[in-house]
């Protein structure tokens, strides 16, 4: 048998986390430096992963052990050209935050890492698993350690940020067992690859659009899609930096990336005759979310809400994809909706990921993000002003920077399929450029130089090095696509064809 | 040839490197940093010019154009094919971009000295010019629009570069933000085309089949029906020309982005971006002429030839020496939008670039004068003549190319608009588009020579109207490239002289610039008519300037002699009040949304609902506890209750003595002997 890669990365974090247990708690440097280099561990097996993935094989890197023979559970894990990049962006931002959290966090250090560590596995958990059991309970580990890490280090209303982000989370994640049983009862297996092919409730649309609906949900809720989304603001805004950082960046994935792996290939035909919903649901997001961001006052609350009109282009991508599913014709526009949706899926974690690390900056000297208390700050900070200024045009879509492409393929993509959606949905495009240049760009930076901040001090080496590899990457698949589309791109026609 | 044309790649590769390099490495070391960005564009500009003049020399590169393809990107099982080109038009932008860069970048070491950011704008200007040359060198509408959106980016930037001054940094955002609007017009147009063919790709989409395949084809527009697609297309990418380009309605932004540095109005406000909007619909011109009866043509007509009349009349009444040029610019880019509308392809590309030298040569002459006189304000200026000769003698040339005064550049361009309008309107009759081109153009001619005679005599005539003006020659870095552009503003015109023209056609190649432009479009016939009535009304615009300012040039403390025009004045002086309309009816009510949807989130509806659902939950599981302690354990209580009770009873009977125990044997053996006796077996 092959290295089982997949289980090593997914494992080698909880290992890490339990020998961190066992350390001495007031050796923080060491569990510190412990962490961060276990979490290289993942993510140099996460690179060798894309290398060797052979992008038009389908789901690879399989391992199958039974796990509980008699209700037919089992160890299966794969990956693909869709879930290769979230395992990488996954194990990228981690290590990140692990970084930038051994210089920030001052209190409870040993049981932080603990946490981070925790939550790093339940995150490639969910990205590896192909059986639904296995799926669900990395879905539901995940949940644990941030709901601690905002409980207690978040700022001052985290305990209601908190039991708001469980408590609304395990809501969806209910419905989604019900369904999940339901599809066992149906097929007579939990595993993923399987049911999908048998196609659950083929023979009763209704039963069917039931689990769909359950399944949706649960992913919707995690997205988040407009009406489900305000556990978000709250989340992120009392969260500390790096659990912004994974919950933007990560955590919002799993939805969906659930809705790729799980929703399209299982109900196909619900989700083409449910498709005009979530297509309304995610143009809502979409110019909604753009909108709502421009009311705000927070810096962190304006990128939250951000994400969620950057997460309805995803939705968006998909829900057109699915609009198609039947048309022979449609498969270009279909593959360059989905391929968009994927990359911005990818694009959002590089970007809103450092968004959230460069409030984190700013709050850190100032105790404020306030954006009312700012102005004049570029000459003060031209190194911090820099970066901003690119995470914040790689964020309103700017060509060159790596957020314009997802943008474009899923536009592209949709417009040929729903026009009237792509048309509503570009104007979010608009109020993307307002809130970023308007109220972060021109309220923070620009402007007469506000004297309260004269001591006011530029990034710090250790803030560079963490968001040096995010910038990187926004202008690398910025200026050269097809080094991640070409993954992406091979993964989503499979699925397509698979389901014509 | 073929190598050499392969180079194409590398201009806008060299202006990026040196972006990058003193973006990352030299922004300390100011002198490194000038040269870095001058060797860029130098070597842009003349890799540019020598792959210009050889293709000027090779038909079969003007007509089929040479394409360098750069990457692909896979889309489903096909391809997204993304690369570089030469043909004609490229050709034609390729004389005349690097060059101008090339002439500012000299210039902004003079006019940038002493700034804090001098290697910032360093850096700005080469990104800029990667964005212009990669958007002229682009075999696709995708790639163009990449370069395209980088501009604005460095536009936004350059505009706010003195971004502690309040109106420099509200005139960047209101730049971007309103091209952007016309962007995603544009966006829109370019996912219907790409939808609609399969391709962005130029020669794919300008390839017989799919220009009859855009022909046949029809689409359903909201709110309009079923058309032919083609004019929809075009209609959708005008909009990006109109953001572009500054055109009515979304010209708002270009007066106000005379709050950058003045090389950077020369260059970006003036040259080359705003010009990209026309280089669009050129490039884009068999789309708009594809059904020419439609929509397409006459919207982009009317557009330009509105815009070009409408901003000469509010140049008239402008104080500010930049703002003048700036509503001038607006106005000349209208001609070019309104000679595309009416069919004059190669007269609109031709004055682009006339336009491109004389106008940049107008802005560098007034960063001059700001730079010597230390004012913008024309009313406190006067008698700079003397004091700054070469700027004078450099400004009137470029002044008298943008009146329309023969032999020079402008007059060439702007009649070559006015006779083709002029030949369409004979064709189509007095009710139809080219005679209104021809009838607003041929106004806007004498309104422009109007304005620029007012603003030569109000600059450079009479005496200082400001005490505290002390006035000199900017320095040579400064003079030289205005002296070159003056050179190219004076005799560039002789590339397109009318064929028919005696003497001077024959001399300067049978209008050398229609061979190398227009090889697929009818040069435009000579006409003496219109021609003499463009040059009177030149030199009536120029009299009237000199009645008006000339002859007894403006004191200190005189009011403008256009006030007398009373609440005329007001309106032109206030632009007509667009921008309070603006802010009153688009942009409040837009904050003014968000900030409701806000409550309506956070406050109202949907986020209450949450919690409602979480009190609900809370709530019920409180029921749950009352119930729990009423019922559940009140009938578990209930029944140990009961069971006491009946505990209680029967303990009665446990007395402990034997004898009781006894007799109750002994009657139950009886009782049960008298049931075995009476019962019926």
């Amino acid at each position: 048998m092959d290295f089982p890669i997949l289980t090593v990365i997914t494992f080698v974090p909880l290992l890490g986390s339990l020998i961190v247990l066992c350390m001495p708690k007031e050796r923080e440097r060491l569990i510190k430096q412990f962490s961060i280099a276990v979490s290289f561990i993942p993510l140099i097996l996460s690179i060798l992963l894309w290398v060797n993935l052979d992008k038009d094989a389908g789901i690879q890197f399989e391992e199958l052990v039974a796990w509980i023979p008699a209700i037919h559970v089992n160890y299966h894990v794969g990956a693909d050209g869709l879930s290769v990049p979230l395992i990488f962006l996954t194990a990228l931002l981690t290590t990140l935050s692990l970084f930038y959290s051994s210089f920030t966090i001052k209190n409870r250090v040993k049981e932080f890492f603990f946490l981070f560590l925790l939550l790093e596995m339940g995150m490639f958990g969910v990205f590896v698993s192909l059986d639904f059991v296995l799926f669900y309970v990395f879905w539901e580990i995940g949940l644990v350690p941030m709901y601690f890490l905002i409980g207690v280090w978040g700022g001052p209303r985290r305990e209601y940020a908190a039991i708001k982000f469980f408590l609304y989370t395990l809501v969806g994640s209910v419905a989604m067992l019900l369904a999940i049983i339901g599809i066992y009862l149906n097929t007579g297996t939990f595993d993923i690859i399987q049911a999908a092919a048998l196609r659950p409730f083929v023979e009763n649309f209704t039963l069917g659009a039931l689990a769909f609906w359950a399944i949706f949900l649960a992913f919707a809720i995690k997205v988040p899609m407009f009406p489900f989304h305000t556990w978000l603001p709250d989340a992120h805004v009392e969260a500390p930096t790096a659990g912004s950082v994974i919950l933007a960046g990560i955590l919002l994935k799993l939805g969906c990336y659930g809705f790729f792996r799980i929703l399209l290939p299982m109900f196909p035909e619900q989700f083409h005759y449910f498709a005009p919903v979530v297509a309304v649901l995610a143009v809502i997001s979409i110019v909604y979310g753009a909108m709502v961001s421009m009311a705000q006052w927070d810096l962190k609350k304006l990128i939250a809400y951000s994400s969620v009109s950057h997460m309805g282009y995803v939705m968006l991508g998909l829900a057109a994809a699915a609009f198609a599913l039947g048309s022979k014709d449609m498969l270009t526009s279909q593959a360059i909706a989905m391929n968009g949706a994927v990359f911005q899926m990818f694009n959002h974690g590089i970007i809103t990921g450092a968004l959230f690390f460069l409030v984190g900056v700013i709050y850190e000297r100032a105790h404020t993000r306030d954006l009312k208390a700012f102005g004049g700050l570029a000459s003060k900070v031209p190194y911090y002003y820099g970066i901003m200024l690119v995470a914040g045009l790689a964020s309103l879509g700017l060509p060159g920077l790596a957020g314009f492409w997802g943008e474009f393929f899923v536009f592209r993509g949709t417009f040929a399929i729903a026009p009237v959606y792509a048309a509503v949905g570009v104007i979010g495009i608009v109020f993307t450029a307002a809130y970023i240049l308007w109220k972060v760009i021109q309220h923070v930076f620009l402007g007469p130089f506000n004297e309260k901040w004269a001591d006011l001090r530029d990034m710090d080496t250790y803030e560079k090095i963490t968001l040096w590899p995010l910038v990187g990457f926004m202008v690398l698949f910025g200026l050269y696509p097809p080094l991640i589309v070409d993954t992406i791109n091979a993964a989503m026609t499979r699925l397509l064809s698979g389901l014509m | 040839m073929t190598e050499l044309f392969d180079w194409v790649r590398l201009i806008p590769l060299f202006p990026f490197l040196a972006f990058a390099i003193i973006l990352l490495f030299t922004q300390r070391n100011q002198k490194l940093s000038t040269y870095l960005a001058w060797v860029g564009i130098g070597l842009a500009w003349i890799l540019g010019w020598t792959i210009a003049f050889r293709a000027m020399a090779d038909p079969h590169v003007l007509e089929e154009g040479f394409r360098a393809p750069i990457f692909a990107i896979p889309t489903g099982r096909g391809l997204l094919e993304l690369g570089f080109q030469v043909d004609a038009l490229t050709t034609a932008m390729l004389f005349m971009v690097p060059f101008v860069c090339l002439m500012i970048f000299i210039y902004s070491k003079g006019y940038m000295h002493g700034d804090p950011r001098y290697s910032r704008f360093f850096a700005y200007v080469s990104l800029f010019a990667t964005g212009m040359l990669g958007l002229i060198v682009s075999d696709n509408l995708l790639l163009l629009y990449i370069f395209w959106e980088v501009m604005g980016l460095c536009s936004y930037l350059l505009i706010g570069f003195w971004f502690e001054k309040p109106s420099a940094m509200k005139a960047g955002l209101k730049a971007f933000i309103t091209t952007r609007i016309g962007d995603v017009i544009m966006f829109l147009g370019m996912l219907l085309l790409y939808s609609t063919t399969g391709t962005l790709s130029f020669h794919e989409i300008f390839s017989e089949e799919t220009l009859h395949f855009l022909k046949e084809t029809m689409v359903w527009v909201p709110l309009v029906g079923t058309v032919p697609v083609a004019p929809v297309i075009a209609i959708l990418l005008f909009g990006g020309a109109v953001g572009k380009s500054a055109q009515f309605p979304l010209h708002v932004w270009l007066p106000d982005a005379m709050e950058g540095p003045t090389p950077v109005s020369a260059l970006i406000h003036a040259a080359t971006m705003v010009s990209a909007g026309v280089y669009l619909v050129a490039r884009m011109f068999p789309i708009f002429a594809l059904l020419p009866e439609t929509a397409s043509m006459s919207v982009v007509a009317f557009i330009g030839g509105f815009t070009a009349l409408f901003a000469a009349t509010i140049a008239l009444a402008q104080d500010d020496i930049k703002r003048v040029l700036a509503y001038s610019t607006i106005s000349q880019l209208g001609y070019m939008i309104a000679a595309l509308g009416v069919g004059a392809y190669v007269a609109a590309t031709f004055h682009l670039i006339t336009h491109a030298f004389f106008k940049a040569l107008l802005f560098l002459g007034s960063g001059s004068v700001i730079h010597g006189a230390g004012t913008q304000d024309m009313m406190e200026m006067g008698g700079l003549r003397k004091k700054m000769p070469i700027t004078f003698w450099t400004f009137l040339v470029g002044m008298l190319a943008l009146a329309g005064v023969p032999p020079f550049a402008g007059f060439w361009s702007k009649d070559e608009i006015l006779a083709h309008a002029f030949e369409e309107f004979l064709h189509k009759g007095v009710a139809s588009w080219p005679f209104f081109v021809w009838l607003v153009l041929s106004l806007g001619a004498l309104l422009t020579a109007f304005y620029m005679a007012r603003q030569v005599f109000l600059t450079f005539y009479g005496e200082t109207r400001s005490h505290h003006m002390h006035a000199h020659e900017s320095p040579k870095v400064m003079t030289y490239p205005l002296i070159a552009l003056a050179v190219f503003a004076a005799l560039l015109g002789f590339a397109g002289v009318p064929e028919e023209f005696p003497v001077l056609g024959p001399l300067f190649g049978h209008n050398f610039f229609h061979h190398v432009v227009g090889h697929a479009y009818p040069a435009t016939p000579l006409n003496w008519g219109v021609m003499g009535l463009s040059v009177l009304l030149a030199l009536t615009g120029l009299f009237l300037g000199w009645v008006v300012y000339g002859r007894n040039p403006l004191k200190h403390g005189q009011p403008d002699p256009l006030t007398k025009l009373g609440p005329m004045y007001t309106l032109l002086r206030n632009k007509y009040y667009i921008d309070e309309f603006y802010s009153k009816v688009i942009v409040r009510p837009a904050v003014a949304l968000a900030t409701l949807l806000f409550r309506f989130d956070n406050s109202w509806v949907v986020d209450p609902f949450v919690n409602l659902v979480g009190k609900v939950g809370v709530w019920l599981s409180d029921l749950g506890r009352i119930f729990d302690l009423n019922i559940i354990d009140g009938i578990v209580n209930g029944v140990a209750a009961v069971t006491a009770w009946f505990g209680k009873i029967l303990r009665l009977t446990q007395t402990g003595k034997a004898q009781n125990y006894l007799l109750v044997a002994v009657l139950t053996v009886l009782l049960l002997l008298g049931l075995y006796l009476y019962l019926p077996m």
